[in-house]
C-alpha cells in the first residue's frame, strides 16, 4: 500500500483557500505534521471494501427533520460577548476587501 | 442575439430567499428588518458541537419550487459542505446539495417582447443556506449581522440557453412570477431576497465551442443584469475584434457608469473542498410527499389568466394585471368567492385599489381592506342600494378597515328603490310645480331636468336616479 503524502504547495494552497498566511518554517512544519496525520488514516486502507456502498452518515436516520417553527433562543448577547470586537450590536471584523463571499 | 460577428451565451444562477418561519438548520426566526444579530443563535454561529436539524418547511416549499418549473424532485437527498472563509458565514461553509440536487431537468417557458415563447432549461435547483450580511465600514473593519445567516434559499441554475440581456431579463421577470405563485417568496428585490449570480461569454457565429465565461455576481436588480450583460457583450466584442483573449474573471456592475469592472481573475476553478455534511441525515422523497406538496401548490399566474379569461368573463389584460402578484390574484379569488360580481371585483382592483397602493406606497397585503368588505362594497351597488357614486364615500371607508353596509346605513349613503316612497315624494314635486307639467306637454325635456333636481333635493340625494326616472315619466304621462 503506498503511502498517502501531502506537497508543500498542496498545504499552502489550503492555507491560502483558508485565508492563513505561514512563512516558510511553518509550511514545512506543518507539510510534515499533515504528512504524519494523513499516515494515520492509511491505516483506513487496510480494510478490504469491495462492494460495500459510499457512508455518508454513521447513522441510519434517515428524515430525520424539524416542524418549521419559529424559536428564538435569545442568545445574541452572550454570543457577541465571544465576538472578538463588538459595536452596535454588530461583530467587528477586519474588513476583506479583495474577495467575496462564496 | 448579435453584436457583430458574435453569439451571446448567458447562462443565470439565481436565489431566491424562501419565507419559512425559522431558518434551514435552526429553530431561528426568518425575518428582514429585525435589530443586527436578533435572530441568531449558537447554531447560526457555527458553535463547535451544535447539531443542527434541517427544516422540513424549507424541503417542502423548495420542492414547490421544483414543481412549478417542471423539474424533476430527487428522491435520495443528502447535504454537503461547501468551505470558503468569510465572515458572512461563521461556520465557513454552506450548507447546500452538491450531488443530490433537490430538482433537476426543469424549464422556464419565456414570453420574449416579440410575443415569441423561449424555453430555458433549468439544469439543476438546491436548498441552502444563505449568509449574513457584511457591511464594509471606513475605518478599515467590517460589520457583520448574522439575522439573515442560515435562511433557506432556492438557488436555480438555468442552462445556458438564454441569448441576449434582453432575454435575461424576461427569464428574470418571470422566474419571479412563478416563484411568487408558489407561495415560497415574495421575492422583494429591494429586501434582496432575489439576486442572480450571471455568467456570459461570446462566440463567433457557428463557433461550435463556448467563449471564455465571465462572471458576475450577487446582483439585486433585474435592471442592472440588463445593463452589465449589454456592457458585457459590448466590451467582450471589442476585445476579441482587437485580436484579444477574454480571461476568465469575476466581475462587478457599477451602476453609475453602467459597466463592469474586474474584481479578480480566476486561475482554475473555484476550490470549495466539498464534502459529505456528517452532522445531517439524508433525505428520501417518495411520491406520497411530493403528491402532498403538489396538491399545497398554488395554482400559478398562467392558469389563473386562462380560468379568469374563460370563468369568469374577464378581459385578458384584466386578468394579466390581476395575477401580477399572488397576493392580489389570491385577493381577488377571496372577492369573488364572497359574492361580489367578477368584473367589477376586477375593476376595483385594478382602478380604484391599485391607485390607493400606488398613493400610499403600501401592498395590498398592507392596506385594511379585506376581500369580504370589497365584496359587500360591490353587492351594495349591484343590488341598487348604493349609487356608484356613494360608493367613492363607501370606499374610502372600506380601505380604512369599516364594514360597507353598516358604514352606509350610519352615513345615510342608502340609495332608496321603494315605489311608495318615490311615489310620494314624486306626487308632492309634481303638485307643487304645475308649470314644469305645462313645459313638458309643450315638449320642453329639460322640465324633467329640472323635476329630477327638485326630487333629489326632497331625497337627500338618496333616490335611486333610474327607477325614480322612470316612475317620474310615467306619472307625468298620467297628468
Amino acid at each position: 500500500m503506498s503511502e498517502t503524502t501531502i506537497s508543500k504547495s498542496e498545504v499552502a494552497h489550503v492555507a491560502n483557500l483558508a485565508k492563513l498566511a505561514f512563512d516558510d518554517t511553518e509550511l514545512v512544519q506543518f507539510t510534515t505534521q499533515l504528512d504524519n496525520i494523513l499516515n494515520i488514516f492509511d491505516t483506513l486502507g487496510e480494510v478490504n471494501t469491495d462492494g460495500v456502498a459510499p457512508t455518508y452518515s454513521v447513522t441510519d436516520n434517515v428524515n430525520h427533520l424539524r416542524e418549521d417553527v419559529a424559536d428564538n433562543w435569545h442568545q445574541k448577547q452572550e454570543l457577541l460577548k465571544n465576538a472578538p470586537l463588538e459595536a452596535a450590536d454588530l461583530i467587528k471584523v477586519p474588513a476583506i476587501l479583495d474577495g467575496e463571499g462564496e | 442575439m448579435a453584436t457583430g460577428n458574435f453569439e451571446t451565451t448567458i447562462g443565470l444562477e439565481v436565489h431566491v430567499e424562501m419565507q419559512t418561519n425559522s431558518k434551514l438548520m435552526s429553530p431561528s426566526p426568518v425575518h428582514y428588518g429585525d435589530k443586527p444579530n436578533e435572530n441568531t443563535n449558537v447554531i447560526d454561529f457555527g458553535y463547535p458541537g451544535v447539531l443542527p436539524v434541517a427544516n422540513k418547511g424549507a424541503i417542502e416549499f423548495g420542492m414547490r419550487a421544483a414543481l412549478a418549473l417542471h423539474a424533476t424532485v430527487s428522491p435520495f437527498i443528502r447535504w454537503d459542505r461547501k468551505n470558503y472563509f468569510y465572515p458572512d458565514n461563521p461556520k465557513a461553509y454552506q450548507t447546500t446539495q452538491s450531488q443530490t440536487p433537490l430538482g433537476t431537468n426543469g424549464y422556464l417557458d419565456v414570453t420574449l417582447t416579440d410575443g415569441t415563447v423561449k424555453r430555458v432549461r433549468i439544469k439543476e435547483m438546491h436548498v441552502e443556506e444563505d449568509a449574513g450580511k457584511n457591511t464594509h465600514g471606513a475605518d478599515g473593519y467590517s460589520y457583520v449581522d448574522l439575522n439573515r445567516q442560515g435562511t433557506p434559499l432556492i438557488e436555480i441554475v438555468s442552462e445556458p440557453d438564454i441569448a441576449s440581456p434582453e432575454e435575461a431579463y424576461a427569464y428574470l421577470e418571470q422566474l419571479r412570477q412563478a416563484i411568487l405563485f408558489t407561495g415560497i417568496s415574495e421575492a422583494k428585490m429591494q429586501e434582496g431576497q432575489m439576486r442572480a449570480d450571471v455568467n456570459i461569454s461570446i462566440r463567433p457565429f457557428g463557433s461550435s465551442e463556448y467563449g471564455t465565461k465571465v462572471e458576475m455576481k450577487n446582483i439585486n436588480s433585474f435592471n442592472y443584469v440588463r445593463n452589465a450583460l449589454i456592457f458585457e457583450e459590448k466590451r467582450q466584442a471589442e476585445v476579441l475584434r482587437s485580436g484579444g483573449v477574454i480571461q476568465q474573471e469575476t466581475r462587478r456592475y457599477n451602476e453609475p457608469t453602467k459597466s463592469t469592472i474586474l474584481m479578480r481573475v480566476k486561475e482554475g476553478a473555484d476550490d470549495y473542498r466539498y464534502f459529505p455534511e456528517p452532522d445531517l441525515a439524508p433525505i428520501t422523497i417518495d411520491d406520497a410527499w411530493i403528491q402532498k406538496v403538489a396538491d399545497e401548490l398554488p395554482k400559478s399566474a398562467g392558469d389563473r389568466q386562462r380560468d379568469y379569461v374563460s370563468d369568469l368573463g374577464i378581459e385578458a389584460y384584466d386578468a394579466e394585471v390581476l395575477t401580477q402578484t399572488l397576493a392580489m390574484s389570491d385577493f381577488y379569488d377571496a372577492t369573488v368567492t364572497a359574492g361580489a360580481d367578477a368584473k367589477r371585483a376586477a375593476n376595483y382592483l385594478i382602478g380604484d385599489v391599485n391607485a390607493f397602493m400606488n398613493k400610499h406606497q403600501i401592498e395590498l397585503q398592507d392596506t385594511q381592506l379585506t376581500p369580504v368588505h370589497l365584496a359587500g362594497m360591490i353587492k351594495l351597488i349591484e343590488a341598487g342600494t348604493i349609487s356608484t357614486k356613494q360608493a367613492k364615500q363607501v370606499f374610502e371607508a372600506i380601505m380604512a378597515g369599516e364594514e360597507p353596509e353598516s358604514f352606509a346605513k350610519k352615513n345615510g349613503l342608502v340609495q332608496i328603490s321603494d315605489p311608495a316612497i318615490l311615489l310620494g315624494w314624486i306626487t308632492e314635486v309634481l303638485d307643487n310645480n304645475p308649470q314644469s307639467i305645462e313645459d313638458f306637454k309643450g315638449g320642453k325635456d329639460r322640465a324633467t331636468g329640472y323635476l329630477i333636481g327638485q326630487l333629489m333635493k326632497m331625497s337627500k340625494g338618496q333616490a335611486n336616479p333610474g327607477v325614480m326616472n322612470n316612475m317620474l315619466l310615467e306619472e307625468l304621462a298620467k297628468r
